[in-house]
């Protein structure tokens, strides 16, 4: 892998650490991860910053047995695409929950956590990850 | 448009090969192809090659156009890399097809290489998930068996679909690839085997899961005149339908559907002026099971939901209502990304000219190959027919 420069991950601190994505004024839909430009409206959209809450429920879900470099020494983990309350999908790992209680249709939240050690820029890369809501 | 057909077709074999390099993988299927068509090579006047990442699988090698002619001893032609993950064959089929349907070439090699057993699994990994959303995705641990285990846990949840149904797939291509000398895998599973192997990514096991390859494959293709003049059988090519989703699998409409696949079939479809109705067997991407059974729907041979059920009912099968991946898919015969799309149209002109030996299906006259990018980002789908 590369040897990265700081400015990539200090770029997406605003979406990682905060949940922070798009709003579009003209046709209100909201977007995480942030977009370019709204896919609805193109260049009549306006996009607005628009933080999350971080509540939603588990949408599909898998476990993790056999990893990509750098993930090795988290197998087996949970991962799962979580429909945000305010609309859009989202994916990262669940963590700290009862595997026997993770299903679809779950209440979920965010909490701030180490992704992993020592990405390609050498920074220990933080971020969300979802756990069971009860 | 002119009519555009394949006059030569060459393959190495798939599978862990230590002896063979990305360059001598390349030379092997475009010797193959250019001897097949009866070439001296002279009259090749262009050649598109797919291939996903030689970089990150080899060694930080890229600039694949002349890396391929130069491989081939073509150098001096034009000659364009063509990526598209693991879809990157198929897009390269396309454009050679569009080069000569336009009348700008009249014989054009299209090829796909992937050299990827010369780094370690994990790394590997992480190069297939530059086929994904790497910032997205691949930054919080996703991996591709991950991605298309979240589809089918989806899919299980919304139509009923069972492991049992998806493991079937893995025991008819490993019994029709059982069948295919090129195959990585040639033999057959049982049922029992694939529901008891190794969880990879949960409900996905590692015989639902196309392994890592090396290999290659090329086609010739020219305009319908040289192609008279050239073989007895040529295989037209009656049309290309691409589409793109979003490259994140949590930003589509739908996790259980595969939309580009849709899309790009019915614009196939209507091109060459068929329905599914009239194909009599398909090349589809089953780089895991499951995306066997989103193919299926997704090009019509079955109600959106339905892919298990119809695998189940042997409708699949050789003999059934629609044969599918006869090859042995990439399930059996491998999957070096970037040569899978090309490998399938190798196996549809092998069936179309009826040369496939044990894998015949008899009487084929029209076949049809799915290849897909990533998670579904890239869906090319082609048209083939034989005629007399
Ligand atoms: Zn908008």
């Amino acid at each position: 892998m590369a040897v990265k420069g700081l400015p990539a991950s200090w770029r997406k601190i605003p979406q990682r650490y905060n949940l922070i994505g798009d709003e579009c004024k003209t046709c209100g839909e909201r977007f995480f991860p942030p977009v370019t430009i709204c896919p609805n409206c193109r260049r009549t959209g306006s996009l607005e910053r628009y933080k999350f809450s971080g509540e939603g429920e588990i949408f599909s879900y898998t476990v993790v047995r056999a990893a990509q470099e750098g993930f090795d020494f988290q197998i087996p983990y949970f991962l799962g695409i979580i429909k945000l309350k305010e609309g859009p999908l989202v994916i990262s790992q669940i963590v700290d929950s009862d595997p026997e209680e993770i299903d679809i249709g779950k209440k979920v939240k965010t909490v701030f956590r180490k992704v992993r050690e020592d990405g390609s820029d050498g920074v220990i890369r933080y971020g969300y990850k979802f756990i069971l809501d009860r | 448009m002119r009519k555009v057909a394949i006059v030569g077709i060459g393959i190495t074999k798939f599978g862990e090969l230590w002896e063979m390099s990305y360059r001598s993988l390349a030379a092997e299927a475009g010797l193959k192809a250019v001897e097949d068509a009866g070439l001296s090579g002279d009259e090749i006047d262009a050649l598109y090659g797919g291939t996903m990442t030689p970089g990150l699988f080899t060694d930080g090698q890229e600039h694949g156009g002349p890396l391929l002619a130069d491989a081939a001893g073509l150098t001096g032609i034009p000659s364009t890399r063509i990526e598209a993950a693991c879809a990157s064959g198929g897009a390269a089929l396309r454009q050679a097809y569009i080069s000569v349907g336009s009348g700008i070439n009249d014989i054009v090699v299209a090829g796909g290489v992937e050299k990827m057993t010369d780094v370690l699994t994990p790394s590997a990994t992480f190069a297939l998930m530059g086929a994904g959303d790497q910032k997205w995705e691949g930054f919080y641990g996703v991996t591709f068996p991950a991605l298309y285990a979240m589809m089918a846990r989806r899919h299980m949840y919304e139509y009923g679909t069972t492991e049992e149904q998806m493991a079937l797939v893995a025991v008819k291509n490993h019994a029709n690839g059982s069948k295919n000398s090129n195959t990585q895998y040639p033999f057959k599973v049982t049922l029992d085997q694939v529901m008891n192997s190794t969880p990879i990514a949960d409900p996905i096991k590692l015989l639902d899961c196309s392994p890592i390859t090396d290999g290659a494959a090329a086609v010739i293709l020219a305009s319908e005149d040289k192609a008279k003049e050239l073989t007895d059988t040529p295989i037209y090519i009656e049309s290309s339908g691409m589409a793109t989703d979003t490259l994140a699998l949590h930003d589509r409409k739908s996790l259980s559907r595969t939309d580009a696949a849709i899309k790009a079939g019915k614009d196939a479809y209507k091109l060459a002026g068929i329905t599914h109705n009239d194909v009599d067997l398909a090349e589809v991407h089953d780089c895991f099971t499951i995306a066997e059974i989103l193919a299926i729907e997704a090009l019509g041979f079955c109600n959106i939901g339905e892919g298990g059920k119809f695998t189940e009912e042997g409708e699949t099968e050789m003999g059934g209502k629609i044969p599918v991946n006869t090859s042995g898919g990439l399930k059996a015969k491998g999957h070096p990304v970037g040569a899978t799309g090309i490998a399938q149209a190798v196996e549809i002109t092998e069936q179309l000219r009826g040369e496939a030996k044990a894998r015949q299906v008899d009487g084929a006259e029209i076949a049809l190959t799915h290849n897909v990018g990533g998670s579904g980002a890239t869906c090319v789908v082609h048209i083939f027919k034989r005629r007399n």
